[in-house]
Order: structure tokens, then C-alpha cells, then sequence
């Protein structure tokens, strides 16, 4: 087996000979008070290379690349069970201080259907709000849509055999789509999909009517025009999209976004939660953060603290009541 | 022409020193990564992402692309030279590879593994290079009905061949499919088989977790069983004769390297399947268009090949919708998919025409990187063989280590390693009755994509089963799949037919 531990020895010594080199570099922030002893463990609420993914590894690259903890993060995707997984795992942290999440608004949804992991959202720790994600109601080229009207029209003929794509079964996807039926008075059939990409892979390839995108997973065949959005559930028109009105102009008053959190296990201290709220800030105030917002169309201004908690209660209670009126829930 | 020129454009980016640099680190860190069992390519590239910032995103990605490739060709080594799974793209690697190793031919399963692996590299690139818009069209064709007729195409190799114990071969089928519908049903919304609402079965059971165990712990156990604490020596050799032998012997399999190729690249491209299923195919193929399939699973040369070539071929086809969808054909593009974004760059049908150097300096890299690899890997093969002399007592102590890595480092939970002991040993039991066991591994890697898209599939047409035969390339698929379950039948009859005309 000498060989064998060689080989292995080598393989450890190449990770971690890359770790020291990136962490090298990240020596030092010269922050007063507080400072993380230990890698810091940076849940990730969803799977590998979703919308979530992404963004955790590029705050994860901003905070490394610009030195600004002395401590690297090491991001772990806990996908399961709509992020059951990742909220008992933050939940039960063994060391709070060194332990944080990126959420999304399976953090309100997912305790709420499943009362049984014990997880009370307004235990955890409030870090930062790093922007809230768009939705936009999408068609392919092909169906020669161009106006919610004429959506509605098509939807209104084509009856329960009008397709729409989403993300899961009670997603935010079907959320809307939900609004969609009830406001326009349509019979859409809901297919559920594992991630946006697939959802919107669906409808560039005309198996889908339309679908609910974020502009991220839309914008690659947005710019090769071969999806249409036609509408934002926004309070203003996105600049990407000049030509979408909102649902607001259109005279029905929906609008629903995404949040993308960084949010603390419960239990954290004070001292740490302030360092994390620093350090957020500061990645909020980077030029990489502000560019990723403009590109991908992202909202939201940054929350923390207290504001971020009352935040969360406010959208805690709409997504209830939503669940409520769907069945999903007593 | 335009090809052409193009190509010689990327050579010249993919030749830069520090492009080149970065292609044989990034082999060589890809190689090591791979072969460590539980790690593969997706944890290489995701450990190693946040390094790319350092550089341009076209060296960037050919750093991300050599790794990818490196672990391509690693994850065969420790599956053919200790039996455990180096990724889950090498587990049907396995199911020669070990036997051969046991053989004490080892040095023909590596060098069979490198070779199979630089042709199915080379031939996907190279339709990869002339026609990567129209099969991004085809890609985008493939409906959630043409996948499960694909996957159903899948199954059928296994069960429909002969040699294995049909009714076993089902069981075996039908065990993996339950294992692989355990935790959250996207379809409902509701968590299934999550036992004693244990809550690390809310993330499902990793394949790997199954793999790693009844692979490795399994065949550990069995192992000790059959020596009964003897040390057992390997008698694993090599020398140039011997190099020259194999390579003769690897050459006589090139019709299954060429079928291999073709169809983990095609199903490579198709977004969500990936590798892993495309090597479990074309394993099955192999053994049912072979005409000895009783001696797969025993150290066949095609059964090392077949897999080997198709998990390159598939890595490079999973690039082709990542790039011009920007959707990922597998876990690790998604990861390169994540780190694109970071660059700024957006992956979609605009990138071929506004990144040009981009694209085409990534297209030559992968030629470079492939050979790279090639090369390296057989350079490194009688180092691995002196692992094998250790006896086994020495040795069984250092898998046991490397299962328990295996089985943590995917999800960084103890849950599964577990749960990789008890499926150690119900593998060990099992394989004592008989039960063969890739089938349940094939079931657990497909069932995840073969169910939603059944049911998808369902709900859109309305619950009606005929859309799966009257749609074009899904009736093809689906005609097929019936055949080859069939097969064992009309076998029966002919044998039995033949058997009454010489009375």
C-alpha cells in the first residue's frame, strides 16, 4: 500500500498545495474584533450549477480573490429535499459562528410543508440580502406571440393542453402559474422539471408552451431571439427587457421575486454576525457584484440585520398564504 | 474551410506557453483526482474554479477542460486496479476491468483503458469540431418522450442479453429503481422513502454511495471469503513485449471503440444524461452485439473499452449544449457553466459567434489535452502495477480507507457512508446468491432520469401511452427496446427449433 499512500498523499498534496495558494493570497483583511478561526463552512440550498450554485461561487470568488477573509469558505451543496437538508443542517450547526447559507425562497416555503424537521426560520441568523432574482413570462419565437393578449388568447384556445414548464411541483414556477390560470382565467397544464435550465431547454425547443424564467437561465437564447419574454412580475420594467411591460401596466397587480440571502445559523454570536454583515456589505459594494447584478437584471437593494429579519417574517406570510390557497398547507 | 482556419486559429491559442502549461497541470491534477475513488471530475473542477481568476477565461477553460479530461482518464485506474469506482463515470470500467486485473493482466486493462479513452476523445472532438451547431439543434429536438424511450433502450440492453439470469437480472433492475426514488419527487412536491424520516435521505442515494459499496467494500469481503486470509500475490507484470502484445489485442477491439464513441458523444450532448449513463450503455451494447457476451464480466477487453471510450466521448459531447445552449449535459458543465458566468461570458448560440477565440482555442486545447493524456496515463501504468504487488492483506486495509472517502467526500456526510457499509454487504450477499449486480447500478444511475421523463412525458400527452411510438425518434428507440427484450425469446425458440429438425 506504500504506493497507494504516495498516490493519495499526492492527491491531497496537490488540493491543498492549490488551497494554500489561493488562501495565500487571502491573508488578511485588517478588520478589528471578531475574525473566523477556521474555514467557514458556505451552504449551498441547492444543487450543483443551479441559479444559487452560481451565485454562491462568485460571492465565494469575490470575497477569495479580493483578500477580504482570513479564512477561506468552503461551499457545500446540500440540495435535498427542496433544501430541507441544508435548513436541519444549519439548524443543528455544531459551530454557528463558522457556519452560513445561501437561501433562496425554498427557505420559507420548505419549513412550512414540512413541519417536521423543526426548523423555525426566525431563529436564524439575518446576514445579508444580496438581491432579489426576476421573473418573466416567456414564449418561443415560433408561436408568433409577441403580447400577453395574444398569450392569452392562444392559451385560452389550446385549453388544458397549453404546456407550461416550471421548476418542480409548489416552486415558485408553479406559484405563478397558479396567478397566471386564476387571473386570466386559463387551464395551463403544469410539467414540472429539475432546474431552470431544463425548463428553459423545454422551450427553446418548442416541448413547452412557456415558461416562468429568471432572465439568467433565459438570456442565452433570449440574444439568439429564439424565446420571447412578454412580461415581468416586476414593479418596473427591466432594462434588459424594455420591451416587456410589467403585470402592473397590464392591470393585474402581481409582482414576485426571488431573494438570494446570506442568511447565519441559529445561535450565531453577535460579534460574528457583525463580521458576516461586514463582510457582505463590502461584497455588495464590489464592482463584480454590481456588474453580475446589472447583467443578470438583479433587484433588491442590500438588507441586513434587523430589516432583513422583518424582511423575511413580511415574505413568510405571503408565501403561507399562498401555499394556503393552493391546498398546500392547512 | 472556415473549420479549418478556425482550427488552426485555436492551435495557435491552445499553443501559448501558458496555455499549454496549463493543459499538462491541469491532465495531470485531473488524473490524480479521478483516480482517488468518490472523487471525479466535478469535484476537481469545482475545488479548482475559484484558481481560474488568475488568468484569461480562455485559459481559464482550458485549465477547467484538461482537468475534466485528465479525470476521464483516471477514474479507470482505480477501478480496474482496486475495483472501487474512481468516478461514477467509471464504474462500468469495473465490470471487466477488475477481472482482468485479477488475472493478472492488469497492463492490458490500463492500456486498453488509455487507448479506448484517446479514440472516443478524439472522434467526439472531432464531431464536435465540424458539426456542433446542427446537433445543438438535435439536442434541443429530444423531448422528455425521446428520453424515455432512450433510457427504456438502455434497460433493455441489459436485461435482454443472454448469459445472465433474466428473472435475477430483473430483480436486480428493480432494486436500483426503488433505491433511486428515494428522497424529494420534484413531480409532487413530497419527499418519498425517506426512512424513519432519516434526513440524509432527503438528498436521495448518491450512485456512487452504491457503487462505492458493493464495488468496493463488497468485493473487499468477498475477496477475503475466497482467499480466506491467504496473501494473494497479483502477478501483474509489464514490459515492452507485453505493451506490444496488448496494444495488438486492444487494436482487435476498434469496431467497439468506434461504437462506443458514437453513442456516449450522442448521449453526452443530450442535456442531464452525461457520462455515466453513456458509458453504462455502450457496455451494454458491446455485450449484446458481441458474439461471445457469457465472457463479459469475466475480464473482456471490449468491456474495459467500451466504457472507457464512451465516458471521453461523453465528456466532450457535454460540452456541446453547455456551449451553445448553456445548458449542461452534466454535472461538472454545470459547474463550467457557473464559471463562464463568472468570467462574464454567456454561454447560449451567440458564444460561437461573438467569443470566437474563446470557443476555438478551447476546441484545439481538447485535441492537445486528449493526447496529453493519453500519453501520461500509459507513462504512469508500471507505477500503478507496483500497487498491485502488495498482498492483499496490506492492501484491503488501504480500499477499506478509500471506500470511507469515497463514500464522504460527494455529499460531506456521514449518512452516506453508512449507508455505503450496508450496501457492502447486502452487494457481498447478493453476489453469494448469484444476483448480478451492474443492473442495479444501471437502474439507480437511469431510474432519476428514466421516471420524471416518463412522467412528464405522460402528463403532457394526456396519459397516452401510444405518443411514445408514433413520435419518430422516440418510436424508433422504443421498437428497438422491445426487440432486444425480446431477444432471449427468440433465442428460446430458434434453439429450440434447431433442436427439433436434428432429432
Amino acid at each position: 500500500m506504500k504506493l497507494g499512500k504516495k498516490l493519495l498523499g499526492l492527491g491531497i498534496a496537490a488540493v491543498v498545495g492549490i488551497a494554500l495558494t489561493v488562501s495565500a493570497s487571502a491573508i488578511n483583511s485588517a478588520e478589528a474584533g471578531w475574525e473566523p478561526k477556521k474555514p467557514i463552512e458556505f451552504v449551498i440550498m441547492a444543487g450543483k450549477g443551479g441559479g444559487a450554485d452560481k451565485m454562491a461561487r462568485l460571492l465565494q470568488t469575490v470575497i477569495e480573490k479580493n483578500g477580504w477573509s482570513s479564512k477561506p469558505l468552503t461551499p457545500i451543496n446540500k440540495p435535498g429535499g427542496s433544501g430541507a437538508e441544508a435548513l436541519v443542517h444549519l439548524n443543528n450547526a455544531s459551530d454557528p459562528d463558522h457556519t452560513i447559507m445561501v437561501t433562496l425562497n425554498s427557505f420559507y416555503t420548505t419549513p412550512m410543508r414540512q413541519p417536521k424537521l423543526g426548523v423555525d426560520i426566525s431563529t436564524f441568523t439575518p446576514i445579508a440580502r444580496m438581491a432579489e432574482d426576476t421573473f418573466l413570462l416567456w414564449v418561443n419565437k415560433d408561436s408568433g406571440i409577441t403580447t400577453v393578449e395574444e398569450f392569452v388568447a392562444a392559451a385560452k384556445a389550446k385549453g388544458g393542453d397549453w404546456i407550461m414548464a416550471g421548476t418542480g411541483k409548489l416552486s415558485e414556477d408553479n406559484l405563478l402559474t397558479d396567478f397566471l390560470n386564476a387571473a386570466y382565467d386559463l387551464d395551463m397544464k403544469y410539467v414540472p422539471y429539475k432546474g431552470g435550465g431544463k425548463v428553459a431547454k423545454q422551450l427553446a425547443g418548442n416541448h413547452a408552451d412557456s415558461t416562468v424564467n429568471n432572465p439568467s437561465e433565459q438570456e442565452g437564447f433570449y440574444a439568439a431571439g429564439t424565446t420571447v419574454p412578454l412580461a415581468a412580475f416586476t414593479d418596473n420594467r427591466l432594462a434588459m427587457f424594455p420591451d416587456a411591460p410589467t403585470f402592473g401596466e397590464l392591470g393585474k397587480e402581481f409582482v414576485y421575486y426571488m431573494q438570494r440571502s446570506v442568511v447565519g445559523a441559529p445561535g450565531m454570536s453577535a460579534e460574528a454576525a457583525t463580521y458576516y454583515q461586514e463582510l457582505f456589505a463590502q461584497v455588495f459594494a464590489s464592482e463584480e457584484w454590481a456588474s453580475y447584478r446589472t447583467k443578470k437584471s438583479l433587484q433588491g437593494e442590500l438588507l441586513q440585520g434587523d430589516a432583513l429579519m422583518s424582511y423575511w417574517m413580511h415574505e413568510r406570510d405571503v408565501h403561507r398564504a399562498m401555499l394556503q390557497k393552493m391546498g398546500a398547507i392547512e | 474551410m472556415e473549420i479549418l482556419a478556425n482550427l488552426i486559429d485555436g492551435f495557435f491559442i491552445a499553443f501559448e506557453p501558458l496555455n499549454l502549461g496549463l493543459m499538462v497541470v491541469g491532465v495531470v491534477v485531473g488524473l490524480f483526482i479521478g483516480a482517488m475513488p468518490g472523487l471525479g471530475s466535478v469535484n476537481g473542477v469545482a475545488i479548482l474554479l475559484p484558481m481560474t481568476f488568475l488568468v484569461p477565461p480562455t485559459s481559464a477553460i482550458i485549465f477547467l477542460a484538461a482537468i475534466y479530461y485528465g479525470a476521464m482518464y483516471g477514474g479507470a485506474i482505480s477501478s480496474i486496479m482496486l475495483g472501487i469506482p474512481g468516478a461514477s463515470t467509471a464504474v462500468a470500467t469495473t465490470f471487466d476491468g477488475r477481472p482482468l486485473a485479477l488475472k493478472g493482466e492488469a497492463d492490458k486493462a490500463l492500456i486498453a483503458a488509455a487507448v479506448a479513452s484517446f479514440v472516443g476523445g478524439t472522434i467526439s472532438i472531432i464531431l464536435f469540431t465540424l458539426f456542433a451547431p446542427p446537433l445543438a439543434d438535435w439536442a434541443l429536438a429530444f423531448g422528455d418522450h425521446e428520453l424515455f424511450a432512450l433510457m427504456m433502450m438502455a434497460f433493455a440492453t441489459f436485461v435482454g442479453l443472454s448469459g445472465d439470469d433474466i428473472p435475477k437480472t430483473l430483480f436486480s433492475i428493480c432494486i436500483g429503481l426503488v433505491l433511486s426514488s428515494v428522497g424529494l419527487d420534484i413531480m409532487s412536491g413530497e419527499p418519498r422513502l425517506v426512512f424513519f424520516d432519516i434526513i440524509g435521505f432527503m438528498h436521495g442515494i448518491n450512485f456512487l454511495v452504491l457503487a462505492i459499496g458493493i464495488y468496493g467494500i463488497g468485493e473487499m469481503l468477498w475477496t477475503i471469503e475466497s482467499t480466506r486470509g491467504e496473501p494473494s500475490m497479483s502477478k501483474a507484470k509489464i514490459s515492452v513485449d507485453r505493451i506490444v502484445s496488448n496494444l495488438k489485442e486492444v487494436s482487435g477491439t476498434w469496431v467497439t471503440a468506434l461504437m462506443a464513441s458514437f453513442v456516449g458523444f450522442f448521449v453526452g450532448i443530450l442535456p442531464a444524461a452525461g457520462a455515466t449513463p453513456g458509458s453504462l450503455m455502450s457496455y451494454g451494447f458491446a455485450k449484446t452485439y458481441s458474439k461471445t457476451p457469457e465472457e463479459f464480466g469475466k475480464g473482456k477487453v471490449d468491456g474495459v473499452v467500451a466504457p472507457e471510450a464512451a465516458n471521453n466521448a461523453a465528456s466532450t459531447g457535454a460540452m456541446l449544449p453547455m456551449l451553445t445552449l448553456g445548458i449542461p449535459g452534466s454535472p461538472t458543465t454545470a459547474i463550467l457553466l457557473g464559471g463562464m458566468v463568472i468570467w462574464g461570458l454567456v454561454p447560449g448560440p451567440m458564444l460561437f459567434i461573438e467569443q470566437e477565440e474563446f470557443v476555438w482555442g478551447l476546441i484545439a486545447s481538447l485535441y492537445a489535452a486528449n493526447l496529453f493524456a493519453a500519453v501520461i496515463n500509459i507513462g504512469f501504468i508500471p507505477m500503478f502495477l507496483w500497487m498491485l504487488k502488495m498482498p492483499f492483506t496490506i492492501l484491503a486495509p488501504g480500499i477499506f480507507v478509500l471506500c470511507i472517502i469515497g463514500g464522504f467526500a460527494p455529499t460531506q456526510s456521514m449518512h452516506d457512508v453508512w449507508l455505503m457499509f450496508g450496501f457492502g454487504v447486502a452487494g457481498y450477499l447478493m453476489r453469494k446468491l448469484d444476483y448480478p449486480l451492474a443492473p442495479a447500478v444501471l437502474a439507480i444511475v437511469l431510474g432519476p432520469l428514466a421516471e420524471p421523463s416518463l412522467r412528464q412525458s405522460l402528463l403532457i400527452s394526456n396519459g397516452d401511452i401510444t405518443a411514445f411510438f408514433t413520435r419518430p425518434i422516440s418510436g424508433t428507440f422504443m421498437a428497438f427496446a422491445i426487440f432486444l427484450l425480446l431477444l432471449p425469446i427468440i433465442k428460446a425458440v430458434r434453439a429450440r427449433m434447431v433442436g427439433n429438425s436434428s432429432q
